[in-house]
Protein backbone atom coordinates (compact mmCIF):
# COMPACT_ATOMS: atom_id res chain seq x y z
CA UNK A 1 0.00 0.00 0.00
CA UNK A 2 2.65 2.69 -1.46
CA UNK A 3 4.76 3.06 1.65
CA UNK A 4 1.73 2.70 4.43
CA UNK A 5 1.56 -0.26 6.17
CA UNK A 6 -0.94 -0.43 8.89
CA UNK A 7 0.65 -2.43 12.12
CA UNK A 8 -1.42 -5.96 11.11
CA UNK A 9 0.56 -8.87 12.88
CA UNK A 10 0.12 -11.81 10.26
CA UNK A 11 -0.84 -14.62 12.03
CA UNK A 12 -3.51 -17.71 12.15
CA UNK A 13 -4.81 -17.82 15.42
CA UNK A 14 -8.69 -18.18 16.10
CA UNK A 15 -8.76 -13.80 16.42
CA UNK A 16 -6.98 -13.36 13.21
CA UNK A 17 -9.91 -15.38 11.32
CA UNK A 18 -12.89 -13.55 13.09
CA UNK A 19 -14.07 -11.44 10.70
CA UNK A 20 -13.82 -7.76 11.16
CA UNK A 21 -17.18 -6.49 12.04
CA UNK A 22 -17.16 -9.40 14.47
CA UNK A 23 -14.31 -8.00 16.07
CA UNK A 24 -14.98 -4.19 16.22
CA UNK A 25 -18.40 -5.57 17.94
CA UNK A 26 -16.82 -6.99 20.32
CA UNK A 27 -14.12 -4.21 21.27
CA UNK A 28 -17.12 -2.19 21.77
CA UNK A 29 -19.36 -4.66 24.28
CA UNK A 30 -15.80 -5.17 26.11
CA UNK A 31 -15.06 -1.27 26.62
CA UNK A 32 -18.87 -1.01 27.22
CA UNK A 33 -17.93 -4.15 29.73
CA UNK A 34 -15.06 -2.40 31.33
CA UNK A 35 -16.52 1.05 32.21
CA UNK A 36 -19.27 -1.00 34.02
CA UNK A 37 -16.47 -3.15 36.42
CA UNK A 38 -16.46 -0.97 39.42
CA UNK A 39 -13.47 -2.95 41.56
CA UNK A 40 -10.30 -3.49 41.44
CA UNK A 41 -10.65 -7.22 41.45
CA UNK A 42 -13.12 -7.12 38.66
CA UNK A 43 -10.43 -5.25 36.45
CA UNK A 44 -7.62 -7.14 37.90
CA UNK A 45 -9.80 -10.37 36.23
CA UNK A 46 -9.94 -8.34 32.84
CA UNK A 47 -6.33 -7.64 32.62
CA UNK A 48 -5.87 -11.36 32.90
CA UNK A 49 -8.53 -11.90 30.20
CA UNK A 50 -6.53 -9.32 28.12
CA UNK A 51 -3.47 -10.62 28.80
CA UNK A 52 -4.90 -13.99 28.00
CA UNK A 53 -6.06 -12.89 24.47
CA UNK A 54 -2.92 -11.56 23.56
CA UNK A 55 -1.63 -14.82 24.11
CA UNK A 56 -4.04 -16.70 22.22
CA UNK A 57 -3.41 -14.33 18.99
CA UNK A 58 0.83 -15.04 19.35
CA UNK A 59 1.40 -11.21 18.02
CA UNK A 60 4.20 -10.87 20.76
CA UNK A 61 4.41 -8.95 23.50
CA UNK A 62 6.36 -6.43 21.78
CA UNK A 63 3.95 -5.67 19.34
CA UNK A 64 1.56 -5.30 22.32
CA UNK A 65 3.50 -2.61 23.92
CA UNK A 66 3.73 -0.39 20.92
CA UNK A 67 0.09 -0.35 21.08
CA UNK A 68 0.38 0.83 24.68
CA UNK A 69 3.33 3.17 24.91
CA UNK A 70 1.55 5.97 23.41
CA UNK A 71 -0.16 6.29 26.53
CA UNK A 72 2.14 5.30 28.96
CA UNK A 73 2.71 8.91 30.60
CA UNK A 74 -0.61 9.65 31.16
CA UNK A 75 -1.65 6.55 32.62
CA UNK A 76 1.37 7.24 34.85
CA UNK A 77 0.00 10.65 35.72
CA UNK A 78 -3.80 9.30 35.92
CA UNK A 79 -2.38 7.37 38.36
CA UNK A 80 -0.83 9.48 40.47
CA UNK A 81 -3.80 12.26 40.28
CA UNK A 82 -6.24 9.60 41.16
CA UNK A 83 -3.87 7.91 43.84
CA UNK A 84 -3.86 11.35 45.83
CA UNK A 85 -7.18 12.49 45.29
CA UNK A 86 -9.31 9.62 45.33
CA UNK A 87 -7.46 6.87 46.87
CA UNK A 88 -5.73 3.44 45.61
CA UNK A 89 -8.48 1.58 44.53
CA UNK A 90 -9.82 4.45 42.31
CA UNK A 91 -6.69 4.71 40.93
CA UNK A 92 -5.89 1.21 40.15
CA UNK A 93 -9.61 0.92 38.36
CA UNK A 94 -9.64 3.97 36.45
CA UNK A 95 -5.91 3.54 34.82
CA UNK A 96 -6.28 -0.32 34.52
CA UNK A 97 -9.75 0.75 32.53
CA UNK A 98 -8.22 3.01 30.04
CA UNK A 99 -4.46 1.04 29.53
CA UNK A 100 -7.06 -2.75 29.26
CA UNK A 101 -9.57 -0.26 26.43
CA UNK A 102 -6.49 0.60 25.10
CA UNK A 103 -4.99 -2.27 24.77
CA UNK A 104 -7.98 -4.03 22.99
CA UNK A 105 -8.41 -1.86 20.53
CA UNK A 106 -4.72 -2.50 19.85
CA UNK A 107 -5.48 -6.15 19.37
CA UNK A 108 -8.13 -5.35 16.73
CA UNK A 109 -5.64 -3.59 14.70
CA UNK A 110 -3.13 -6.12 15.35
CA UNK A 111 -5.11 -9.47 14.16
CA UNK A 112 -7.03 -7.63 11.47
CA UNK A 113 -5.65 -6.77 7.69
CA UNK A 114 -5.57 -3.01 7.10
CA UNK A 115 -7.78 -3.79 3.96
CA UNK A 116 -10.44 -5.88 5.75
CA UNK A 117 -11.20 -2.77 8.61
CA UNK A 118 -11.27 -0.66 5.39
CA UNK A 119 -13.82 -2.75 3.49
CA UNK A 120 -15.73 -3.25 6.87
CA UNK A 121 -15.77 0.50 7.62
CA UNK A 122 -16.92 1.14 3.76
CA UNK A 123 -19.70 -0.50 4.77
CA UNK A 124 -20.44 0.56 7.70
CA UNK A 125 -20.64 4.16 6.04
CA UNK A 126 -22.78 3.04 3.26
CA UNK A 127 -25.36 5.24 5.17
CA UNK A 128 -23.44 8.29 3.27
CA UNK A 129 -24.78 8.17 0.15
CA UNK A 130 -27.37 10.41 1.46
CA UNK A 131 -25.11 12.96 1.64
CA UNK A 132 -23.98 12.23 -1.99
CA UNK A 133 -21.46 9.86 -1.02
CA UNK A 134 -21.67 6.61 -2.85
CA UNK A 135 -19.70 3.92 -1.72
CA UNK A 136 -17.50 4.08 -5.04
CA UNK A 137 -16.86 7.60 -4.10
CA UNK A 138 -15.53 6.83 -0.58
CA UNK A 139 -13.38 4.12 -1.19
CA UNK A 140 -11.57 6.20 -4.58
CA UNK A 141 -11.48 8.93 -1.78
CA UNK A 142 -9.93 6.65 0.65
CA UNK A 143 -7.30 4.98 -1.59
CA UNK A 144 -6.91 8.72 -3.01
CA UNK A 145 -5.93 10.05 0.35
CA UNK A 146 -3.27 6.80 1.24
CA UNK A 147 -1.78 7.56 -2.50
CA UNK A 148 -1.70 11.31 -1.51
CA UNK A 149 0.43 10.86 1.54
CA UNK A 150 3.65 10.51 -0.40
CA UNK A 151 3.03 13.15 -2.59
CA UNK A 152 2.19 16.15 -0.15
CA UNK A 153 4.98 14.92 1.72
CA UNK A 154 7.54 15.21 -1.12
CA UNK A 155 5.66 18.75 -1.43
CA UNK A 156 6.27 19.90 1.96
CA UNK A 157 10.30 18.75 1.55
CA UNK A 158 10.10 21.09 -1.48
CA UNK A 159 8.67 23.87 0.10
CA UNK A 160 11.17 23.30 2.89
CA UNK A 161 14.53 23.10 0.95
CA UNK A 162 12.75 26.62 -0.40
CA UNK A 163 12.37 28.03 2.29
CA UNK A 164 15.81 27.09 3.60
CA UNK A 165 17.42 28.85 0.18
CA UNK A 166 14.89 31.82 0.94
CA UNK A 167 16.77 32.30 4.51
CA UNK A 168 13.40 32.16 6.22
CA UNK A 169 13.41 28.92 7.85
CA UNK A 170 11.43 29.87 10.92
CA UNK A 171 8.86 31.52 9.27
CA UNK A 172 5.21 29.15 9.58
CA UNK A 173 3.75 31.17 7.35
CA UNK A 174 7.03 31.12 4.07
CA UNK A 175 6.25 27.26 4.96
CA UNK A 176 2.44 26.79 5.07
CA UNK A 177 0.84 29.57 2.55
CA UNK A 178 3.45 28.02 -0.48
CA UNK A 179 2.62 24.40 0.90
CA UNK A 180 -1.23 25.22 0.93
CA UNK A 181 -1.27 26.41 -2.77
CA UNK A 182 0.60 23.82 -4.12
CA UNK A 183 -1.30 21.33 -2.39
CA UNK A 184 -4.53 22.90 -3.90
CA UNK A 185 -3.14 23.05 -7.37
CA UNK A 186 -1.83 19.10 -6.90
CA UNK A 187 -5.49 18.45 -5.62
CA UNK A 188 -7.13 20.74 -8.52
CA UNK A 189 -5.19 18.61 -11.10
CA UNK A 190 -5.87 15.38 -9.86
CA UNK A 191 -9.62 16.40 -10.30
CA UNK A 192 -8.77 17.45 -13.71
CA UNK A 193 -7.63 13.87 -14.27
CA UNK A 194 -10.05 11.88 -12.60
CA UNK A 195 -12.79 14.09 -14.49
CA UNK A 196 -11.14 13.51 -18.08
CA UNK A 197 -10.85 9.51 -16.65
CA UNK A 198 -15.02 9.80 -16.58
CA UNK A 199 -15.42 10.17 -12.74
CA UNK A 200 -17.97 12.82 -12.95
CA UNK A 201 -20.63 10.50 -14.45
CA UNK B 1 -2.83 2.13 -20.74
CA UNK B 2 -3.81 3.28 -24.29
CA UNK B 3 -7.81 3.19 -23.12
CA UNK B 4 -6.60 6.27 -21.03
CA UNK B 5 -6.17 8.15 -24.43
CA UNK B 6 -9.74 8.00 -25.50
CA UNK B 7 -11.62 10.53 -25.59
CA UNK B 8 -14.76 10.44 -23.28
CA UNK B 9 -18.20 10.21 -25.70
CA UNK B 10 -19.73 12.33 -23.06
CA UNK B 11 -19.88 15.90 -23.56
CA UNK B 12 -18.62 17.87 -20.43
CA UNK B 13 -21.31 18.62 -18.01
CA UNK B 14 -21.84 21.66 -16.67
CA UNK B 15 -22.46 21.89 -13.06
CA UNK B 16 -25.90 22.99 -13.30
CA UNK B 17 -26.87 19.70 -14.46
CA UNK B 18 -25.52 17.76 -11.80
CA UNK B 19 -27.75 16.21 -8.62
CA UNK B 20 -28.00 18.96 -6.07
CA UNK B 21 -26.65 16.55 -3.45
CA UNK B 22 -23.78 14.67 -5.50
CA UNK B 23 -20.23 15.63 -4.09
CA UNK B 24 -18.47 16.94 -7.77
CA UNK B 25 -15.42 15.31 -8.55
CA UNK B 26 -13.12 18.42 -7.89
CA UNK B 27 -14.13 18.21 -4.32
CA UNK B 28 -13.22 14.76 -3.93
CA UNK B 29 -10.25 15.33 -4.62
CA UNK B 30 -9.33 18.45 -2.72
CA UNK B 31 -11.08 16.56 0.56
CA UNK B 32 -8.33 13.60 0.14
CA UNK B 33 -5.56 15.69 -0.66
CA UNK B 34 -6.48 17.90 2.37
CA UNK B 35 -6.92 14.56 4.46
CA UNK B 36 -3.47 13.42 3.34
CA UNK B 37 -2.11 17.57 4.07
CA UNK B 38 -3.25 16.57 7.35
CA UNK B 39 -1.41 13.37 7.68
CA UNK B 40 1.51 14.96 6.62
CA UNK B 41 1.46 17.94 9.29
CA UNK B 42 1.77 14.87 12.27
CA UNK B 43 4.96 13.94 9.98
CA UNK B 44 7.69 15.90 12.16
CA UNK B 45 7.17 13.82 15.52
CA UNK B 46 4.81 15.35 18.14
CA UNK B 47 6.01 16.74 21.73
CA UNK B 48 4.54 15.12 24.28
CA UNK B 49 4.14 17.04 27.45
CA UNK B 50 4.56 14.77 30.49
CA UNK B 51 1.16 13.95 31.56
CA UNK B 52 -1.14 14.10 28.79
CA UNK B 53 -1.44 12.20 26.26
CA UNK B 54 -2.84 14.52 23.89
CA UNK B 55 0.33 15.22 22.08
CA UNK B 56 1.02 19.25 20.59
CA UNK B 57 1.20 18.31 16.74
CA UNK B 58 0.57 20.65 13.80
CA UNK B 59 -2.60 18.37 13.02
CA UNK B 60 -4.72 20.59 14.70
CA UNK B 61 -2.93 24.03 12.71
CA UNK B 62 -4.25 21.19 9.80
CA UNK B 63 -7.81 20.67 11.17
CA UNK B 64 -8.14 24.20 11.40
CA UNK B 65 -6.83 25.18 7.16
CA UNK B 66 -9.04 22.39 6.28
CA UNK B 67 -12.53 23.91 7.47
CA UNK B 68 -11.41 27.54 6.70
CA UNK B 69 -10.13 26.72 2.86
CA UNK B 70 -12.26 23.64 2.12
CA UNK B 71 -15.47 24.67 3.76
CA UNK B 72 -17.57 23.29 6.40
CA UNK B 73 -18.67 20.21 4.46
CA UNK B 74 -15.50 19.36 2.82
CA UNK B 75 -13.53 20.43 5.58
CA UNK B 76 -15.79 17.82 7.58
CA UNK B 77 -15.20 14.98 5.21
CA UNK B 78 -11.66 15.53 4.65
CA UNK B 79 -11.51 14.78 9.11
CA UNK B 80 -14.06 11.69 8.25
CA UNK B 81 -11.52 10.28 5.67
CA UNK B 82 -8.77 10.50 7.93
CA UNK B 83 -10.57 9.53 10.49
CA UNK B 84 -11.32 6.12 8.91
CA UNK B 85 -8.02 5.83 7.52
CA UNK B 86 -6.54 5.68 11.35
CA UNK B 87 -9.31 3.62 12.53
CA UNK B 88 -8.34 1.26 9.91
CA UNK B 89 -4.92 0.58 11.37
CA UNK B 90 -3.20 2.80 9.30
CA UNK B 91 0.00 5.40 11.30
CA UNK B 92 -1.64 9.01 10.14
CA UNK B 93 -1.38 10.45 13.44
CA UNK B 94 1.16 12.37 15.06
CA UNK B 95 4.00 10.20 15.93
CA UNK B 96 3.26 7.82 13.73
CA UNK B 97 -0.08 6.58 15.99
CA UNK B 98 -2.84 4.97 14.56
CA UNK B 99 -5.47 2.03 14.69
CA UNK B 100 -8.39 1.64 16.76
CA UNK B 101 -6.60 2.44 19.98
CA UNK B 102 -6.79 5.98 19.77
CA UNK B 103 -10.51 5.63 19.96
CA UNK B 104 -10.48 4.43 22.83
CA UNK B 105 -7.60 6.51 24.58
CA UNK B 106 -7.83 9.27 26.47
CA UNK B 107 -7.63 12.11 23.14
CA UNK B 108 -10.01 10.06 21.45
CA UNK B 109 -12.48 12.92 22.01
CA UNK B 110 -10.15 15.30 20.82
CA UNK B 111 -9.89 13.61 17.71
CA UNK B 112 -13.91 12.98 17.20
CA UNK B 113 -13.52 16.88 17.80
CA UNK B 114 -12.05 17.58 14.70
CA UNK B 115 -14.97 16.62 12.19
CA UNK B 116 -17.71 19.03 13.88
CA UNK B 117 -14.67 21.45 14.90
CA UNK B 118 -13.52 21.48 11.18
CA UNK B 119 -17.06 21.95 10.32
CA UNK B 120 -17.45 24.71 12.47
CA UNK B 121 -14.74 26.94 11.42
CA UNK B 122 -15.54 26.18 7.36
CA UNK B 123 -19.15 27.34 9.06
CA UNK B 124 -17.96 30.91 10.28
CA UNK B 125 -15.57 31.52 8.14
CA UNK B 126 -17.56 30.89 5.15
CA UNK B 127 -21.09 32.20 6.27
CA UNK B 128 -19.69 35.76 5.14
CA UNK B 129 -18.10 37.33 1.41
CA UNK B 130 -16.51 35.09 -0.85
CA UNK B 131 -12.92 35.37 0.90
CA UNK B 132 -13.45 35.99 4.61
CA UNK B 133 -11.56 38.48 6.48
CA UNK B 134 -8.52 38.08 8.84
CA UNK B 135 -10.78 38.84 11.84
CA UNK B 136 -13.60 36.24 10.45
CA UNK B 137 -10.98 33.35 9.95
CA UNK B 138 -9.89 34.56 13.59
CA UNK B 139 -12.88 33.67 14.77
CA UNK B 140 -13.48 31.06 12.90
CA UNK B 141 -10.60 29.04 13.93
CA UNK B 142 -10.85 30.12 17.24
CA UNK B 143 -14.64 29.04 17.76
CA UNK B 144 -13.96 26.16 15.68
CA UNK B 145 -11.02 24.67 15.73
CA UNK B 146 -10.11 25.20 19.41
CA UNK B 147 -13.68 25.53 21.57
CA UNK B 148 -15.81 22.93 19.54
CA UNK B 149 -12.56 20.34 19.79
CA UNK B 150 -12.41 21.12 24.01
CA UNK B 151 -15.81 20.70 24.19
CA UNK B 152 -16.15 17.46 23.16
CA UNK B 153 -12.00 16.59 23.93
CA UNK B 154 -12.11 17.17 27.68
CA UNK B 155 -15.31 15.59 28.57
CA UNK B 156 -14.55 12.36 26.91
CA UNK B 157 -11.42 13.01 28.88
CA UNK B 158 -12.94 13.05 31.69
CA UNK B 159 -15.09 9.67 31.16
CA UNK B 160 -12.43 7.60 29.79
CA UNK B 161 -10.14 8.08 32.25
CA UNK B 162 -12.90 8.51 35.58
CA UNK B 163 -11.39 11.78 36.38
CA UNK B 164 -13.56 14.54 37.89
CA UNK B 165 -14.25 17.15 34.97
CA UNK B 166 -12.72 20.03 36.75
CA UNK B 167 -9.16 18.35 36.69
CA UNK B 168 -9.62 17.03 32.87
CA UNK B 169 -10.33 20.63 32.29
CA UNK B 170 -6.77 21.63 34.39
CA UNK B 171 -4.68 18.97 32.35
CA UNK B 172 -5.70 20.11 29.01
CA UNK B 173 -5.61 23.94 29.46
CA UNK B 174 -1.21 23.01 29.25
CA UNK B 175 -2.63 22.99 25.15
CA UNK B 176 -4.16 26.24 25.15
CA UNK B 177 -1.34 28.76 24.36
CA UNK B 178 0.01 26.44 21.98
CA UNK B 179 -3.53 26.39 20.48
CA UNK B 180 -4.23 30.07 20.62
CA UNK B 181 -1.07 30.61 18.74
CA UNK B 182 -1.58 28.04 15.83
CA UNK B 183 -5.34 29.60 15.61
CA UNK B 184 -3.40 32.89 15.31
CA UNK B 185 -0.93 31.17 12.32
CA UNK B 186 -3.94 29.18 10.74
CA UNK B 187 -6.16 32.22 9.99
CA UNK B 188 -2.69 34.60 8.68
CA UNK B 189 -1.94 31.50 6.30
CA UNK B 190 -5.51 30.56 5.24
CA UNK B 191 -5.83 34.49 4.32
CA UNK B 192 -2.37 34.33 2.41
CA UNK B 193 -3.66 31.27 0.33
CA UNK B 194 -7.15 33.11 -0.40
CA UNK B 195 -4.97 36.23 -1.76
CA UNK B 196 -1.74 34.23 -3.30
CA UNK B 197 -4.65 31.31 -4.76
CA UNK B 198 -8.15 32.98 -5.94
CA UNK B 199 -9.15 29.72 -6.83
CA UNK B 200 -8.85 28.84 -3.30
CA UNK B 201 -12.02 30.57 -2.60
CA UNK B 202 -13.29 31.37 -6.24
CA UNK B 203 -14.62 27.72 -6.44
CA UNK B 204 -15.69 27.41 -2.79
CA UNK B 205 -17.94 30.28 -3.82
CA UNK B 206 -19.29 28.89 -6.94
CA UNK B 207 -19.86 25.34 -4.82
CA UNK B 208 -21.56 27.08 -2.05
CA UNK B 209 -23.76 28.24 -4.88
CA UNK B 210 -24.70 25.57 -6.81
CA UNK B 211 -23.84 22.09 -4.99
CA UNK B 212 -23.22 23.17 -0.96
Amino acid sequence: MSGLTGAYVPGRSPLHRLGAGAKLLALALACTALVLLGSPIALGGAAVVVVLLYAVSGVGWAAGWAQVRPVRWFAVALFAVQALSAGLPVAVTSTLRMVLAVALAGLVTLTTRTAAMMACLERCLAPARFVGLDPFRLSLMLSLTVRSVPVVSRLATQVREAQRARGVEWSVRAFAVPLLISVLRHADTLGEALRTRGVDD
Amino acid sequence: MTHDEQVPSRPQESPDHRPRRRLATGDLARISVFAALIAVLGLPGAVNLLGNAVPITLQTFGVMLAGAVLGARRGALAIAVLLVLVAAGLPLLAGGRGGLGVFTGPSAGFLIGWLPGAAVVGWIAGNGDRTPGITRLLAACLAGGIGVVYLLGVPVQAAVTGLPLAKAWALSSIFVPGDLVKAVLASVVARGVFRAYPAAGGERAAAAKGRL
